[in-house]
């Protein structure tokens, strides 16, 4: 069983309609620690990125998530759009110029990700940013089996996404509000958790319909 | 919840018609080389340092305002709130470029540094040096200067840049005056009322009616603390009390004075404010030399106003006496 491109490219569209019906409560939660565009951000990126991947003919696994990197980008610009542009450059540079990858080494998407949003926002674990539910996904990786680490990404990225709400911003625009912005789930992380759970659905279903544990 | 009422079209259309109706306005001063790119039709030229600013949208006048002779070269324009991506910055710089470098200047935004750098990092691919400084005038933002946020203060450190560029100075000579003209620019604002998103017409905040949040910032970002609405000349004393606190000035120094709307308060209860101010700056020693008062850095239709003074000394004076010719500010 392979990962393909049509994959990839029902992934964006799941991202894009998520991230559109999250838009005004990831707007609210934002309002209460930034500007309360985040939601926004999301969708119109990711409504980009899918209209991008959609427009490819005959490509690569690669090709998809550059594409969905440049247009995610230019269509948002803000924090999120150089975030999650070279997320998707370093995703694409795992996925590899192939149609199809092997659906076992498809968890490595979220470890790329999670490392290219490490590398363009120089933020730490604990930080109260997206990071803190990217990079407990990313951790709870481990050498298969694929279901159980698929399982185990997104329950990470859930926790990690809600123990934002203690935390004290130490990066980005929230930052500013020191001990204010305590009692706030940080909505970076929290859209971060949701896409990461549509993409754990999405591999989940696959491996299920294939037997794969 | 009811919605906020705007005269737009399509809420995610707005920064585009805007732009739109600015150039249809102002080409005798602006011209749009890509769709998020303003750039001066009279202000870059070969050998002088292009000087490039940008953001987000919904500070109007800031920041394409700002952009002619004598000021900014170029703007980059962001989504509203938002950072523009690196490719209208690079747009925006490639049109100003004059072969003396480019000089990148933004209010200190963890969005605006990514995508700006990103686009530092393509000009050097063109061969093209670019350089950055961060605005951070908005005293209530921090206790540290380098971590501040970028505010009104713009008005007057952009100003002195392009000043300094448009002398012809070369681009360590402008880098270090804007450096200079941002540590001698100090903002504080207070906000009596939300402002609200052209794609959500929801406000981004609660203020609830009677209260008002010190220090907060031009994208609602909360301030020092929430407290009473209260009489206009206490609000001033409040925001002055800090302002000449982080100034240090000694007596007899010169101020540029910068009374701004965020949005919605009028120029009447602005001249209030400036009446106190004024005699705060005369009971201090201090020289006001030029005083600034009108919307120059909004937060979309927010209620409430900023206070910034620039401290003057002998290499800042001239460069905000020099004339300048924008669509939107004009002076000599």
């Amino acid at each position: 069983m392979s990962y393909q491109t049509q994959h990839l490219a029902a992934l964006f569209q799941g991202f894009a309609s998520l991230m559109t019906r999250e838009r005004d409560t990831l707007c609210r939660m934002d309002g209460m620690i930034g500007d309360a565009d985040h939601g926004i951000a999301m969708a119109q990126g990711m409504v980009a990125a899918q209209v991008a991947v959609a427009a490819l003919g005959d490509c690569t696994l690669q090709d998809q998530f550059n594409a969905a990197a440049k247009a995610f980008l230019n269509a948002v610009g803000a924090s999120s759009g150089p975030l999650y542009a070279t997320a998707f450059l370093w995703a694409g540079k795992v996925a590899g110029q192939r149609a199809q990858m092997p659906l076992t080494e498809t968890p490595q998407i979220i470890v790329a990700m999670a490392e290219g949003i490490a590398h363009r926002g120089k933020a730490q674990p604990g930080q109260k940013t997206m990071l803190d539910a990217w990079a407990p996904a990313a951790a709870a990786i481990g050498a298969g089996p694929l279901r159980a680490d698929i399982a185990a990404a997104r329950l990470a990225a859930q926790s990690g996404a809600l123990a934002t709400t203690d935390m004290i911003a130490a990066i980005g625009r929230a930052a500013l509000l020191g001990e204010r912005s305590r009692g706030h789930p940080d909505p970076g992380a929290t859209s971060a958790a949701m896409l990461i759970s549509v993409f754990c659905d999405q591999i989940e279903r696959l491996a299920q319909a294939k037997d794969i544990p | 919840m009811t919605q906020t009422q705007k005269l737009i079209n399509n809420g995610y259309d707005a920064v585009d018609e805007m732009l739109q109706g600015v150039m249809a306005a102002h080409a005798a001063h602006l011209l749009r080389p890509s769709p998020r790119a303003i750039v001066a039709r009279h202000g870059p030229r070969p050998g002088k340092v292009a000087l490039v600013i940008g953001g987000g949208s919904g500070h109007e006048p800031t920041f394409l305002g700002f952009v002619g002779r004598g000021l900014a070269d170029a703007a980059a324009i962001g989504n509203v709130f938002a950072s523009p991506p690196p490719q209208p910055i690079m747009d925006a710089a490639m049109a100003a470029n004059g072969g003396a470098g480019v000089l990148f200047m933004y209010g200190n935004y963890a969005g605006d540094v990514m995508n700006f750098d990103m686009a530092t990092e393509m000009l050097e691919m063109e061969g093209i040096e670019a350089r950055t400084v961060l605005t951070t005038d908005d005293v209530a933002s921090s206790p540290d200067r380098g971590r501040r946020r970028g505010v009104a203060g713009n008005v007057f450190i952009f100003k002195a840049a392009g000043a300094a560029a448009d002398l012809g100075l070369p681009l360590d000579e402008v880098e270090r005056l804007a450096r200079h003209a941002n540590a001698r620019t100090y903002t504080m604002g207070v906000a009596l009322s939300a402002c609200s998103l052209p794609q959500t017409r929801r406000p981004n905040f609660d203020l609830p009616v009677g209260e008002m949040e010190i220090g907060m910032g031009i994208h609602g970002e909360k301030g020092i603390r929430r407290a009473a609405l209260r009489p206009a000349n206490e609000v001033v004393d409040e925001i002055m009390d800090r302002l000449l606190a982080e100034m240090q000035a000694m007596r007899g120094d010169r101020v540029a004075v910068l009374v701004n709307s965020l949005g919605s308060t009028p120029l009447m209860e602005l001249y209030i404010l400036n009446a106190r101010i004024a005699e705060r700056l005369q009971s201090s020693g201090l020289q006001t030399h030029l005083t600034l008062v009108g919307p120059y850095c909004t937060a979309l239709e927010m209620t409430g106003a900023s206070i910034t003074l620039m401290h003057l000394d002998d290499s800042l004076q001239p460069l905000i006496d020099h004339p300048c010719d924008c669509a939107m500010f004009r002076q000599g």
